[in-house]
């Protein structure tokens, strides 16, 4: 079986993210970039599906600039295969116009098994892996802590509001990755060498025949209200009384 | 121009969320058509049609959406779709699941997470863990959007008297399988919801010293949160993790015990009314954000603060 891993470069999740003073958008000139946290917990996976024997390649795709071949290529490191590389100039496609474009590289490349991340932090947006889903019209589960490929089948542990979902898909399935799913192993030096050499291929919107549909369009960017840190009391007492009688909410 | 909301339910109670998003519903304008879609669920629509504001309630009750499954869901709102210029619910795991699904059948774009209503096709929504804010106009002809409750209030709940009418279709996907559910018991008050919440963090350090937290809880009437970090180590289960990846509080008080104060976890409480924080470590980053702090070892504060209240 193969499998696919959709990965997104995003902002470092160490680095505070700034608004422009234009308001027009956030400041990330000169920020560290990063893969998603749950994209390379989604590549971890997928990489373990290949050493289980579950798997027999794995296929990773960025959508974006050149720069997210960066990305790739950690993937790659991490113990991908091979990498898709499809280029579009636009940063701030929607979760629609990535899904499609996703359904056009799965319909090409035919994976058992679709992983992508629950949610990208910079648009905390939490819809591609879903949107992808229904195009394709395949099954999909969310918010994956535990994965098992059972013959024909994919068993997922969920994590909802309420606990713990288990979902069994027939496979080909889309399937998103939490953070407890797995932890991402540390690259090693060698792995980054040999990821140098392994093939990265480039298409594009145009290639794959999808046009550029609706958008969401960004109005603007503000920053949150701050909320000012108040006063250091000196005992457990003081607590109590600042909560029951200034604050009263006790 | 009306408005369709997918509520949420288990199945016998009608959950707070769905009021919360019926307050955003109200703001955009419109009539206001809600689904009900579950398994033995008349009690929900019962409680719907109470709700003021509300035409129609819809009520799709059959087995298949006994577990709220995503294929099925999106495909019922799918057939009812026609005729709306919204379709809203709430932004839980549930709402997550299939209302992208929603939006994709439907060939159009979905805004996750509104926190401000702008006008009838322009919200704000936090972007980057809550540390921006964006204002975006959605271009499609159908909006599909999925509300942050604790950024509305909730709506009345009785004075209304709307029709129900059933839903007669069956939406079934024959390629998921539902095998098994782990869902938490508790008595206390639920995370979303509560007045008031205490959260532990890794200076908890083990499931066993939670007790002292749940017993604060208990005796405030609070329901109790965590970090990751407590979570990744087994302290408690998932369901309490708060923050940017799990869920979203503002209660009138939050109370922080053992927690550093990361970003992630910021996103998911600082618009709570009063933080206080405890913590041993006077450089941690959670005092930025609290009205009250208190430096000290969480193991003698906690005790006299249950003993104090
Ligand atoms: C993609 C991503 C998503 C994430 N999503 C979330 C999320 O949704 N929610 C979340 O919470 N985190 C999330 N995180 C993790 C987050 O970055 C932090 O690692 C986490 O919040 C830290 O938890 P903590 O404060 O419990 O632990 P620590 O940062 O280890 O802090 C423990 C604190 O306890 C204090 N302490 C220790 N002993 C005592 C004592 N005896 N008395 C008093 N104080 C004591 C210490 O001084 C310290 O400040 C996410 C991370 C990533 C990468
Ligand atoms: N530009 C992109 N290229 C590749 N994968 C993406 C891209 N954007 C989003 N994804 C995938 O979709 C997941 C969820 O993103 P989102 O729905 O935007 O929160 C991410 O974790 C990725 O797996």
């Amino acid at each position: 079986m193969k499998v696919l891993v959709a990965v997104k470069r995003v902002i470092d999740y160490n680095v505070k993210v700034r608004v422009r003073a234009d308001n027009s958008n956030v400041d990330l000139a000169n920020v560290k970039m990063s893969i998603n946290p749950f994209c390379e917990i989604a590549v971890e996976e997928s990489v373990r599906l290949k050493e289980s024997g579950a798997a027999t390649e794995v296929v990773v795709v960025s959508i974006g600039p050149k720069a997210v071949q960066e990305q790739i290529r950690s993937a790659l490191a991490a113990g991908a295969d091979r990498g898709i590389w499809v280029e579009t100039d636009d940063t701030e496609l929607s979760g629609l116009a990535v899904a499609r474009l996703l359904a056009q590289v799965v319909r090409d490349e035919q994976p058992g098994l679709v992983l992508l991340g629950k949610q990208a932090i910079d648009t905390d947006n939490n819809q591609t892996g879903q949107m992808l889903a229904a195009l394709l019209d395949w099954p999909q589960a969310t918010f994956a802590s535990k994965l098992e490929v059972k013959g024909a089948e994919v068993e997922v542990t969920r994590e909802i509001d309420g606990g713990l979902q288990t979902l069994a898909l027939t496979l080909p399935a889309v399937v998103t990755a939490d953070l407890r799913l797995n932890t991402p192993r540390y690259i090693k030096l060698p792995d980054i060498m040999k990821a140098k050499r392994k093939p990265l291929a480039t298409t594009s919107p145009a290639a794959l025949a999808v046009g550029p549909g609706t958008g969401v369009k960004l109005l603007g960017v503000t920053p949150p209200t701050e909320r000012r840190g108040g006063i250091k009391v000196e005992s457990v007492a003081a607590l109590v009384d600042c909560l029951k009688n200034q604050a009263q909410v006790l | 121009m009306s408005i369709l909301v997918i509520a949420e339910h288990d199945h016998h109670q009608l959950k707070s969320a769905t009021l919360h998003t019926l307050a955003a519903a109200t703001q955009i304008g419109g009539d206001l058509d809600v689904l009900v879609a579950g398994s033995g669920c008349q009690a929900v629509a019962d409680a719907v049609a109470a709700i003021p504001g509300v035409r129609t309630v819809l009520l799709a009750d059959a087995p298949a959406y006994a577990h709220q499954l995503a294929e099925n869901i999106a495909r019922l709102v799918v057939a009812l779709a026609p005729g709306h210029r919204h379709i809203l619910a709430p932004a839980t795991t549930t709402g997550k699941d299939f209302m992208p699904r929603v939006a994709a059948l439907l060939g159009v774009n979905q805004v996750s997470d509104i926190t401000a209503v702008v006008g009838p096709d322009s919200f704000r929504r936090p972007i980057y863990a809550g540390n921006a804010i964006a204002t975006v106009q959605v271009e499609d002809p159908v909006i599909v959007a999925t509300v942050r409750a604790t950024a509305f209030p909730a709506v009345a709940t009785t004075g209304g008297s709307a029709a129900i009418t059933p839903v007669p279709e069956v939406f079934e996907a024959v390629r998921t399988r539902f095998v098994s559910e782990s869902l938490v018991e508790s008595d206390r008050p639920e995370l979303t919801s509560a007045r008031i919440v205490v959260s532990g963090g890794r200076g908890v350090g083990s499931a066993e010293n939670f007790a002292l937290l749940y017993r604060l809880a208990d005796k405030l009437g609070a329901a109790v949160g965590a970090t990751r970090a407590a979570v990744d180590a087994g302290y408690v289960p998932n369901d309490l993790q708060v923050g940017q990846t799990g869920k979203v509080v503002a209660p009138d008080l939050y109370i922080a015990v053992g927690i550093s104060g990361a970003i992630q976890h910021l996103a998911g409480m600082k618009e709570s009314k009063v933080i206080a924080a405890i913590n041993s470590d006077a450089e941690a980053p959670i005092f930025q954000v609290a009205d009250y702090g208190l430096v000290a070892d969480l193991f003698t504060a906690l005790p006299e603060l249950i003993d104090s209240i």
